[in-house]
């Protein structure tokens, strides 16, 4: 069993705080994904589990192994980096088998597992060949095989994907969720890509700062985010926010523009007690439509772009002087310079703090 | 508008196959010129070092090797202390090459991973050592020579070199070490290599090819050092010294086959690590 866990980790590089007391714990057998911004300390915290950096407060235990001190060798992970990392001088059987090998395996074993690795990523005609001679994404699987051979109960991935381009990128995500079902080794993925984010963990933490500012499921990530950042990273394109200010008097109700939004009963308390107070709006750009005219929860918005994507069209709208994004059906009817009225369900908003742009519960 | 422009412009150019003509003879030119510029002299005394005694001082001379022959070499070769210092230049530029890499080669792996305080200064400072002329140097290190029992041994002359050496093996070795991804020996690392065997399995084979034309630029470097050699040697000199003790008192044939004598070597060397030279120093400014 190799659970992760991270107790307080602090790091930091002169006067940057890299990771920030983050505590993190990761079952047996999930997939963790750190998710967040190039500098937000996602790949620091994953190097500190690594053993390559070394960490300025906290524990890191794997299992129930303290492995806060131990060198990289000890920790018993395999990890897959950025740049792939392929040795350049030694051949892809040899680059495969070179942990087994620092183990100390016998020759036989050696290549039943190479062997097996290869298949697994279906390298097996190139086990002879050099680096050089390998596409970046055969290369790319060389480095993904080399860390499964080991059988290690970890896995790390530091944006194993970034460097291919977007189609291989397409079929690497779907293999290597196959992968993690077959082996089910404990995988922590760090990416700034909030797709790959979303389709591979079984958990996100997403990452800001060096903290870590919402971990859960995708969907919940998704349809709940924690906070206006959050929000705003994940979804292509991100949630929509608008400023209204929440009514003085009566029913609680939040102004924005010229529409008065009514919150659902389970939302009232809390902007009740945030009378007169400005308050942001988040909703979705799926989880706005097209209304024939106004009526409650309708917003007043003027077409300024038009992008017709196929599945979907893709709006780009002024809303009472705020730009936002909204998605609607490609065969729904629309041209640039339209004013219409936007529906929206009164649940699928998301209240925020317009100060700390806290998600208000 | 711009394009009617674009054309009238290419016109006015002389036509595509003519250009590139063109160019590749200034190119091929201006390097025919350079190389000339450098194997001129080098002909000449391979010329002189290869006719007859007489040969070498006939006037007007003839530039094809027209009375070839051997006598000057073997003149030369056979010269009382040419062959002992011969063995005294290998000697100390062996025991240099060894001396700078052991101590450069750390020293430039620490500069290209390692972030520590005072590295730019230190970086600087290697190359003080560069300063002050080995004139200036010379009296006083003759006198520790002597106080040291160093005086008129190889040690002594290997002991210089290096120090003269070693700041270009350390940024040399530095700019190798940088060109070899730091990821690489992480990788290792997280697959059971300690630090030293991730070095020894991983970065030391690919630098290897570098490193050995370290090594050769070196024992050029040793081999071609004259004055520090004359200077705190006396009965074993090197053999740039005991040309140079025994110039002025030398037939000139004597000269020219000393000269060709000592160039070729060096040009053996360059020759075989061109190839690495340029991989340097591109690492170098990578």
């Amino acid at each position: 069993m190799a659970g992760i866990k991270f107790d307080s980790v602090r790091r930091v590089f002169g006067k940057t705080v890299a990771s920030n007391d983050v505590s993190l714990e990761i079952k047996d057998g999930e997939f963790m994904v750190l998710l967040g911004p190039s500098g937000c300390g996602k790949t620091t915290l994953l190097r500190c589990l690594a053993g390559l950096e070394r960490v300025d407060g906290g524990r890191i235990y794997i299992g129930d192994r303290d492995v806060t001190d131990l060198a990289p060798r000890d920790r018993k992970l395999a990890m897959v980096f950025q740049s792939y990392a392929v040795f350049p001088h030694l051949t892809v059987f040899d680059n495969i088998a070179f942990g087994l090998k620092m183990q100390g395996r016998p020759k036989d074993e050696i290549k039943r597992r190479v062997q097996e690795g290869a298949e697994l990523l279906q390298l097996q005609d190139y086990l002879a060949r050099y680096p050089a001679q390998l596409s970046g994404g055969q290369r790319q699987r060389v480095a993904v095989a080399r860390g499964i051979v080991m059988q290690a109960q970890v896995l790390l991935m530091d944006e194993p994907l970034s460097n291919l381009d977007a189609l291989l990128r397409l079929q690497m995500r779907a293999e290597l969720k196959r992968l993690h079902a077959e082996i089910k080794a404990t995988t922590i993925y760090v990416t700034h890509d909030q797709v790959e984010a979303l389709s591979l963990g079984d958990r996100i933490a997403v990452m800001k700062s060096g903290r870590i500012v919402q971990c859960d499921v995708p969907m919940n990530i998704y349809d709940d985010p924690a906070s206006v950042f959050v929000g705003g990273f994940i979804g292509t394109p991100p949630m929509n926010f608008l400023k209204g200010v929440v009514s003085a008097e009566g029913a609680p109700q939040v102004v924005v523009g010229e529409s008065r939004i009514a919150p659902t009963p389970a939302q009232t308390p809390a902007l009740a007690a945030r009378r007169g107070q400005p308050i942001l709006l988040g909703i979705r750009p799926e989880n706005l439509a097209f209304a024939s005219s106004a009526q409650r929860n309708t917003l007043r918005g003027h077409v300024v772009v038009v992008e017709p994507l196929g599945s979907h069209k893709l709006l780009t709208m002024q809303v009472s002087g705020e730009t936002i994004k909204v998605s609607v059906p490609p065969d729904q009817s629309v041209a640039s310079g339209n004013d219409v009225w936007l529906h929206f369900d009164a649940d699928k908003i998301r209240w925020m703090d317009a100060g700390s742009g806290d998600t208000i519960h | 508008m711009e394009s009617s422009l674009a054309i009238s412009r290419g016109a006015k150019r002389a036509p595509i196959a003519w250009r590139h003509v063109r160019d590749q003879v200034g190119l091929y030119g201006a390097a025919i010129l350079l190389a000339l510029w450098t194997l001129a002299p080098i002909y000449l005394i391979a010329l002189s070092a290869f006719s007859t005694k007489a040969g070498v001082s006939a006037w007007p001379k003839s530039l094809l090797p027209t009375n070839f022959s051997t006598d000057t070499m073997q003149f030369f070769i056979n010269s009382k202390g040419v062959l002992q210092s011969v063995g005294n230049s290998v000697v100390v530029a062996l025991l240099t090459i060894a001396a700078s890499l052991l101590l450069g080669a750390p020293g430039g792996y620490a500069l290209a991973r390692f972030r520590f305080k005072g590295k730019q200064t230190i970086q600087l400072s290697f190359l003080i050592s560069k300063m002050f002329p080995t004139a200036i140097l010379s009296v006083p290190l003759a006198v520790t020579f002597l106080q040291l029992g160093l005086y008129d041994t190889v040690w002594g002359v290997a002991l210089i070199h290096t120090a003269m050496a070693l700041p270009f093996v350390i940024l040399l070795t530095a700019g190798i070490f940088v060109g070899v991804p730091r990821d690489l020996e992480e990788a290792a690392q997280t697959l059971g290599c300690t630090r030293m065997q991730a070095f020894v399995r991983v970065v030391l084979p690919l630098a290897l090819p570098a490193l050995a034309a370290a090594a050769i630029f070196t024992f050029v470097i040793s081999w071609n050092e004259v004055f520090a050699a004359t200077i705190i040697t006396l009965q074993h000199r090197t053999l740039p010294a005991q040309v140079l003790s025994s110039l002025n008192d030398s037939p000139l044939y004597y000269r020219f086959a000393g000269g060709f004598f000592m160039i070729v070597p060096a040009l053996i060397f360059i020759f075989l690590i061109r190839k690495y030279l340029l991989n340097m120093w591109g690492s170098v400014v990578r």
